[in-house]
């Protein structure tokens, strides 16, 4: 470890940065005997930084070279950017000496192209072969795998790594067509097909011998880039909803586009990355994951958009007041996860609890009801509320935006120099 | 007013309950007899701390309450607050008292206080699994000063110990001065002299005693720590919600 290593960090960790998955779940595994390592099932984040993002595993490129030249991405070929490639026993013992520190919880491991695919791909596998055999090492690996590798690699890769992943990057196949000529979707559904097979199989075999080896035990992720073509949330949530159906696919990771390369014209000039944006989506995903709502609840060919006033789940209260007010008191556990302002643990607390007796505001509030927003779609032990019925939606709709129009107001007012 | 004075161990916690429903007076304070003497006492009893009378309750306890209501107790003991005697006693003898189970009754006050407050322990052992650092010493022990704010080191031991079952660590509570010390067998508890405490509660331990490699890795990391950011999303506030500030003194990355 010197200097070199340093440099080469510095170029490679900077190149890998905008892939946003970092998830460390999904795997639960014991230590070994003379091993190091395990895997905590539920993740452990370990840092922080500036931009507010977790950092669990040490997420980091072999290489940034690449024969590809998509126009989204920093290491295309044609970005005169400098270029340089990890060995893969430095890679290796780095990985490890992190991992001693509890800098990390494992490795997440992607990759420019070099040479061809299987080139590609039969390094990244040295690297993780080298952890887990000769350094022993039991903790999460999470590894890209390269679009047009070979199934016999995926298959080899998938024995060693907890999750294995293939970027969707753009939504619809056509933006994909105009921003990156020499790749389709195909390239990426075949290889997501084929490793949800390979788990299929080894789940079955593992009913059947105890010892049958694991394959990417921890399932896989995909990642789509938002606002760097003209796809609509409606597309991108029914694409996401289509995914969740399959076995093996955990999660959908959104990226607000940063522009990295600013002088193509295929791409959207922004002033700024679509946060807002990306922050909806990302709570209609949880709806779609955890408060069972169907994608075309959140979003159809009316409204094809997320509204980023207020939340998806808020937005689809305010479109469906007839449903409302619900009794939290008798409302069956489905029923009060659609309330605004009531999230799965606060649902669960109101259930277990009104076995007891008829739960009041205050009480709701204890338990972590946010009843600025609940307020207008519930009734509790106290004498009935206005109602989004008596109050309407529009009103509810001003009451709930009005503290964000404040906050603008008050950044205007900071803007005025007082001499 | 009751009070009870005991000896602060949570043995003699369980002992206050058998004392208080054998004798049938039951306390409006529980203290230890460290504590401030109040000015007004009506009634004043010193309970003996008695393993057979304590495992008592605790049996009953068992038999009454969830697995998972046992672990919250524990938990609200190790956040060592000034309210959990009193709020501990009152939840064991609702439990009691009750012939139903109680606990779910999340409309009580004293048994949502026990949830929030087994909460923030937990999460605060959380936290411990996320931002321990350990250096690598000279004798190639793997060092990390910690300081939390409740004493949650003993939760965490079985974390570390099973994953780094292969290295010697040693993870120390600055604050409460006590450490837990692996030696790739069993664990201990260990405690430094003051004078080493002085210098480990600085975070930063002095260069001769660091292994050579060491300086290099933190500043690896420190670099990776840099160029994983991106500039153009910059969150300091989310950055300080989810890692808060009190746990910087011994984050490498920060230093």
């Amino acid at each position: 470890m010197n200097e070199t290593t340093l440099e080469k960090l510095k170029i490679l960790a900077d190149a890998a940065k905008y892939d946003v998955s970092c998830a460390s779940s999904g795997t639960s595994r014991g230590a070994k005997k003379d091993g190091i390592g395990t895997a905590a099932g539920w993740g452990i984040c370990h840092s922080f930084t500036p931009d507010g993002r977790c950092v669990s595993l040490f997420k980091i490129l072999l290489t940034n070279h690449c024969i590809y030249d998509c126009a989204y991405c920093l290491n295309r070929r044609s970005n005169d950017v400098k270029r340089t490639t990890f060995l893969p026993d430095e890679l290796a013992e780095l990985t490890i000496e992190f991992y001693r520190r509890n800098y990390i919880e494992g490795l997440f491991l992607s990759s420019g192209v070099i040479r061809n695919p299987d080139y590609t791909m039969e390094q990244m596998l040295r690297v993780v072969m080298l952890l887990r055999e000769v350094h022993r090492f039991n903790g999460y690996i999470h590894m890209k795998s390269i679009p047009g590798a070979s199934q016999e690699l995926i298959a080899k890769v998938g024995t060693y790594v907890d999750r294995l992943s293939v970027n969707l990057e753009i939504p619809s196949e056509q933006n994909l067509k105009l921003l990156a000529p020499e790749k389709d979707h195909a390239s990426v559904f075949a290889p997501m097909r084929f490793i949800q097979q390979g788990m299929l199989e080894s789940a079955e075999d593992r009913k059947k011998f105890k010892k049958a080896p694991r394959f990417v035990p921890a399932g896989q992720s995909t990642q789509v880039i938002i606002g760097a073509t003209n796809d609509t949330d409606k597309q991108i949530l029914t694409l996401a909803s289509a995914l969740y159906k399959r076995p093996s696919f955990k999660r959908m990771y959104y990226s607000g586009y940063i522009p990295v390369n600013t002088s193509d014209s295929r791409l959207p000039v922004l002033a700024k990355p679509p946060l807002v944006r990306e922050n909806r989506l990302y709570q209609a995903d949880w709806l779609m994951r955890f408060y069972e709502f169907q994608a075309h609840e959140i979003v159809d060919d009316t409204q094809p958009d997320l509204d980023l006033d207020v939340d998806p789940k808020m937005g689809w209260a305010l479109r469906h007041p007839d449903f409302f007010p619900i009794d939290v008191n008798v409302a069956p556990y489905e029923m009060i996860l659609r309330v605004p302002g009531i999230g799965v643990k606060s649902a669960q607390l109101i259930v277990a609890s009104r076995r007891y007796g008829r739960l009041n505001s205050v009480q709701l509030k204890k338990m972590g009801v946010v009843m600025k927003r609940a307020q207008y779609f519930i009734v509790c032990r106290e004498l009935p509320m206005q109602t989004v019925n008596e109050l309407t939606p529009q009103y509810v709709r001003r009451q709930v935006t009005q503290k964000q129009r404040k906050q603008v107001a008050d950044l205007l007012q900071y803007s005025i120099q007082w001499e | 007013m009751i009070h009870f004075f005991y000896d602060k161990t949570f043995d003699g916690l369980l002992s206050c309950v058998f004392f208080a429903y054998e004798q049938k007076r039951f306390p409006d304070m529980i203290l230890s007899e460290s504590d401030p003497k109040p000015l007004f006492m009506d009634e004043q009893y010193y309970v003996p701390t008695e393993k057979e009378k304590s495992q008592r309750v605790w049996a009953a306890l068992e038999k009454k309450l969830s697995k998972t209501a046992q672990n919250m107790m524990l938990h609200v003991w190790l956040s060592e607050l000034p309210e959990v005697e009193m709020l501990l006693f009152r939840y064991i003898c609702k439990n009691i008292n009750h012939s139903k189970s109680y606990e779910m009754n999340f409309g009580d006050d004293d048994v949502l206080r026990v949830k929030e407050i087994a909460l923030k322990v937990s999460r605060e052992a959380e936290r411990l699994r996320m931002f321990v650092r350990f250096q690598e010493m000279a004798d190639g022990v793997y060092f990390a000063p910690i300081d939390p704010q409740f004493n949650v080191l003993s939760l965490v031991v079985p974390h570390f110990k099973a994953r780094y079952a292969n290295q010697q660590w040693i993870i120390y509570d600055t604050n409460r001065n006590f450490g837990i010390f692996y030696d790739i067998h069993t664990v201990q508890e260990i405690s430094f002299s003051p004078k080493d405490l002085s210098e480990l509660k600085l975070g930063k331990l002095s260069d001769e005693k660091l292994s050579e490699e060491e300086a290099m890795f933190q500043k690896l990391w420190k670099e990776y720590f840099q160029s994983i950011t991106i500039k153009e999303r910059i969150n300091l506030k989310l950055q300080r919600q989810m890692m808060p500030k009190k746990y910087w003194k011994y984050l490498t990355e920060m230093q």
